[in-house]
């Protein structure tokens, strides 16, 4: 079932143009992972999705009623505000308590209702922030560099647990990276964009893909192995039953410029 | 027992302090500190306009916040920050007031009369307007508050959870508009917004959540008003300037009770 469709989008921000003939499709169910440089857009693009940003020209068609997860790159939350998790994970919406303590544990972080949110760490506060993703519900996961600030252990947990989560609810997940060896090994399909998108399609052929080298240089050969390692080791910890990513999205590859 | 004026005084000062209590905890949250300067400096082009059209002045200064405060949401988010915009604002809107005011010929206005207020002067009538205001910006902020909240975090966070950032600011600034009309003159243009943040920033130390802040906010607020009426009673001293005097002073304490007791990470 499609979640969303973006059809030759086209994004500005103070009179620049910062993207620039999108097209991006995405299914329920299966994790994209968005690549690209600072300042290549990847955050305009989430922004955009969420309604923050309102195109100049182009398609963005949501499937009605679509509920939308949004872990932001990061939250200041100002010193002067008293807020305990539990309140935090209770805006705008009120959730009762159960619902609460279940999405924090199903976060990875169970039992922090009552920690003020300043006083969390960095890893802490990812997940609080992911919690009130669940909360919502959601039909799509949006991660903007969650896993800014974590080591590579801290990001690996915080993988598993995004793949869990996408087990148990059987959302879509849409996630942003900058960094090629941080990319999920679960991700369906990776996304490689610099103000356009260059390439799409599985990891392997991305990294391979003259566009993806142009764009982050030849040194990705470390990042392939990286992940290929991973992946192996993917394939025999997942239980039987987990939802097939759709096949053609991740067969074919394109190349634009 | 209304017609004593210094219950009208603190009934007056008591409705101000309950109104301004969770718009000042805003107001400190969202590092706005200076939208009450502004709105309030507004408020003398107000004054100004309201003697050369020959309305009241309530409704003068009401109609320059609101304006104010309908622009500065809609020119927030251009390409200028917050502080530079209300800069702008409240000493563009101060200087056009003064010169307004310079155009009333024959009138002789008591301009500190407006920038300290009186608050021993306060009529029933007055007492109404000042009920009514503070009612109406407690249900509307009693309405939004968890929308407020939300877009006081972040304001992608409340676009993707379907809370309207730019909605909750123009609620926030139409509340502080009328809290700035209704108040004037109780406490006059200056005094309004150290009863705004004075109060937040004292309730902060003690404060666990949003709410108590904001309940420990307006005691605060109110305590401070009809402690300074009292004191400038007993010490006989100009109104307005105590009761800031005397909420500074909790401030000062209840930063040192949070210096030696901070709030501990855990539980």
């Amino acid at each position: 079932m499609r979640l969303l469709s973006i059809d030759d989008l086209h994004v500005a921000l103070g009179g620049r143009i910062v993207l620039e003939g999108i097209d991006l499709h995405i299914d329920r169910g299966e994790i994209v992972t968005l690549i690209g440089p600072n300042g290549s857009g990847k955050s305009t693009l989430l922004r955009t999705i969420i309604g923050a940003v309102r195109p100049a020209h182009g398609r963005l068609a949501r499937q009605p009623g679509l509920t939308i997860g949004y872990v932001p790159q990061r939250l200041a939350i100002d010193a002067t505000l008293p807020m305990p998790v539990a309140r935090f994970l209770s805006l705008p919406r009120r959730r009762p308590a159960h619902a609460v303590h279940q999405a924090l544990a199903r976060a990875g972080v169970p039992d922090l209702e009552d920690r003020q949110m300043a006083v969390l760490s960095g890893g802490q506060f990812q997940r609080i922030l992911l919690a009130r993703a669940l909360l919502e519900k959601p039909d799509l996961l949006l991660l903007d560099e969650a896993t800014q600030g974590l080591d590579h252990r801290g990001t690996a947990d915080f993988y598993r647990q995004i793949e869990a989560v996408r087990r148990e609810l059987g959302c879509a997940v849409l996630m942003v990276s900058h960094e090629l060896h941080v990319v999920m090994r679960a991700a369906d399909r990776v996304v490689c964009l610099n103000g356009r998108i260059c390439c799409q399609g599985a990891l392997e052929r991305v990294v391979t893909s003259p566009a993806y080298r142009a764009l982050f240089g030849p040194d990705t050969g470390d990042a392939l192995a990286f992940y290929r390692h991973d992946h192996g080791r993917h394939e025999h910890d997942h239980p039987a039953g987990t939802p097939v990513p759709p096949a053609s999205d991740a067969a074919h590859l394109e190349t634009t410029s | 027992m209304l017609d004593d004026f210094l219950v009208r005084a603190a009934l007056a000062g008591i409705g101000v302090a309950l109104a301004a209590a969770p718009l000042g905890c805003f107001v400190v949250w969202r590092r706005m500190a200076y939208f009450g300067d502004a709105t309030a400096h507004a408020a003398i082009l107000g004054v100004a306009l309201s003697l050369l059209l020959s309305t009241s002045i309530f409704a003068g200064v009401l109609a320059v916040a609101l304006l104010m405060a309908t622009l500065v949401s809609l020119l927030g988010g251009r390409g200028y920050a917050m502080d530079t915009l209300l800069g702008v604002m409240a000493h563009s809107a101060l200087a056009f007031g003064l010169v307004a005011v310079s155009f009333l010929s024959g009138v002789r206005i008591d301009l500190m009369a407006y920038l300290f207020g009186d608050i021993l002067a306060v009529g029933k009538g007055d007492l109404v307007l000042i009920g009514a205001g503070a009612l109406l910006v407690l249900a509307l902020v009693g309405w939004r508050w968890s929308a407020l909240l939300t877009a006081t975090l972040d304001t992608d966070l409340a676009r993707a959870s379907g809370v309207d950032p730019r909605r909750e600011q123009l609620v926030l600034t139409l509340s502080l508009a009328v809290v700035v009309a209704v108040a004037l003159k109780v406490v006059g243009v200056l005094l309004i917004a150290a009863l705004l943040i004075i109060p937040a920033a004292t309730a902060r130390p003690f404060s666990r959540t949003p709410e108590t802040m904001a309940l420990l906010a307006a005691a605060i607020g109110a305590a401070s008003t009809t402690g300074g009426l009292q004191a400038a009673y007993w010490l006989d001293t100009p109104t307005g300037p105590t009761i800031v005097s005397l909420a500074a002073i909790l401030f000062a304490l209840s930063s040192l009770v949070g210096h030696w007791r901070p709030l501990r990470p855990e539980g």
